[in-house]
């Protein structure tokens, strides 16, 4: 267990030294929602109407921007390879480096989320679903998005086969996500909605941590 | 300790060796020679276990290294081109990280280490503003660290300066004589007198 919060110290304070990769993100994330509106209709009706799946669609495009450098840069000076021929368990290093991508990206992006639902003029009853529907889907994102980013960070050029692998499984997370917000802004029950974001995220931490520690192995070993 | 037979690599359709045969025992230096793209960072990396294609038998204490793997790692030292420096931290945060993930290097304290290294007073500097021989000392530091009977390095030399070079020398010398044992590829002459070295070349088995 130490090991484990070892490895989650280095990485933010590894993210801390680099705080580019923190705020490119959560600027992409505000972006879109500023320029969103200007682009198609400052109408504060029609805003609202699609305001859940504006900000689920930025949230989920502003983590699959940074999930690629998960493990780039180990990569890049061999940190990756004395990962690999540690005693200490793969999986352990590998959730603590994707909890600690979440922390620093989606943890980040689901606190800055009112700011946009109050730019997109979504309902006040909607604001906290939104929030929570974020906490329970970003860290699945970033679990799903470490495999991909495991399997291509052999690749000098990964950033598009990343996202050709990821995002179709983004998509039952975006729907699911967009409709908990929906559903609580025309003030329907949510329970339903959070169960199936809760579900997915307890079998994404469970079977991803497997997967991310094979892709790895295959980048390396070859 | 360590058993290789009938090691056969090919990469880009380039065989690399073929029936490549040694075995290393306690207290040998192996000093692995080639020319450039001669194969000897792919074989170094094939016997810390970080490269999976090749075909032959790699045996640690007669076990197959496929399931002897745990055991292995933790009595193996593998110091890349690469050392694992992160350019962000500082030689402290650096070491302190390296002996988590290796618990093997638990020789000396960080600081001891770093003394070693001659990088004592450098501690708190992020390590993107140390010189290139300052970052390699960083990661060489896991040499006085380590208490893992067989290091395998690569190109341990690279960016150290005369003074460096001899120091990382008499250590291999203790190293070998208190019963480790040692693979590294160099281009440099080593001057170790007291030992016995071993020279592979690659070259010749083409």
């Amino acid at each position: 267990m130490n090991f484990f919060f070892a490895a989650i110290k280095r990485d933010l304070r590894l993210s801390f030294r680099h705080r580019n990769d923190i705020v490119n993100p959560l600027a992409f994330f505000l972006m879109v929602a500023v320029m969103f509106p200007l682009g198609v209709s400052p109408e504060p009706k029609f805003l609202a109407e699609v305001a859940p799946g504006v900000i689920w669609v930025a949230a989920l495009l502003a983590s699959l921007l940074s999930v690629d450098g998960i493990f780039r840069s180990d990569f890049e000076d061999g940190s990756l390879e004395q990962m690999l021929l540690s005693p200490r368990p793969l999986i352990l290093l590998v959730l603590a480096k994707v909890f600690s991508h979440w922390l620093v990206s989606g943890f980040c992006l689901a606190l800055m989320s009112p700011l946009l639902a109050l730019m997109l003029f979504l309902p006040s009853e909607g604001v906290t679903s939104l929030m929570i529907s974020l906490l329970l889907g970003t860290p699945t994102l970033s679990l799903i998005g470490a495999i991909g980013a495991g399997l291509t960070v052999g690749l000098r050029k990964g950033g598009v086969l990343i996202s050709l692998l990821i995002l179709p499984l983004y998509i039952p997370l975006l729907i699911f996500g967009a409709a908990t917000v929906q559903a609580a802004a025309m003030g329907m029950p949510t329970a339903g909605y959070f169960a199936i974001l809760g579900a997915i995220l307890v079998v994404s931490i469970m079977l991803t941590p497997f997967a991310i520690v094979a892709a790895l192995k295959i980048s390396i070993r070859g | 300790m360590l058993t290789v037979k009938n090691l056969f690599c090919e990469r880009d359709e380039r065989i690399l060796f073929n029936n490549l045969e040694f075995e290393l025992k306690t207290g040998e230096v192996l000093q692995i020679e080639g020319q450039n793209g001669s194969g000897k960072t792919t074989l170094l990396r094939i016997l810390a276990g970080l490269l999976e294609a090749y075909e032959g038998d790699i045996c640690w204490k007669n076990k197959p290294l496929s399931e002897a793997r745990d055991a292995y790692y933790q009595a193996m030292l593998y110091v890349g081109h690469l050392a694992g420096v992160k350019s962000a931290l500082t030689p402290e945060e650096n070491l302190e990280w390296m002996m988590q993930l290796a618990p093997h290097l638990n020789k000396l304290s960080i600081f001891e280490a770093l003394k070693k290294v001659g990088l004592y007073g450098f501690e708190d500097v992020p390590c993107h503003s140390l010189s290139a021989g300052q970052q390699r000392r960083v990661g060489l530091a896991r040499l006085y660290l380590s208490t893992a009977p067989l290091w395998v390095l690569d190109e341990p030399f690279t960016a150290l300066d005369k003074k460096g070079v001899a120091e990382k020398e008499a250590l291999i010398a203790h190293h070998v004589q208190s019963g480790g044992a040692v693979i590294l590829t160099t281009h440099h002459e080593l001057n170790i007198p007291q030992i016995n070295i071993r020279h592979l070349n690659l070259d010749s088995l083409k």
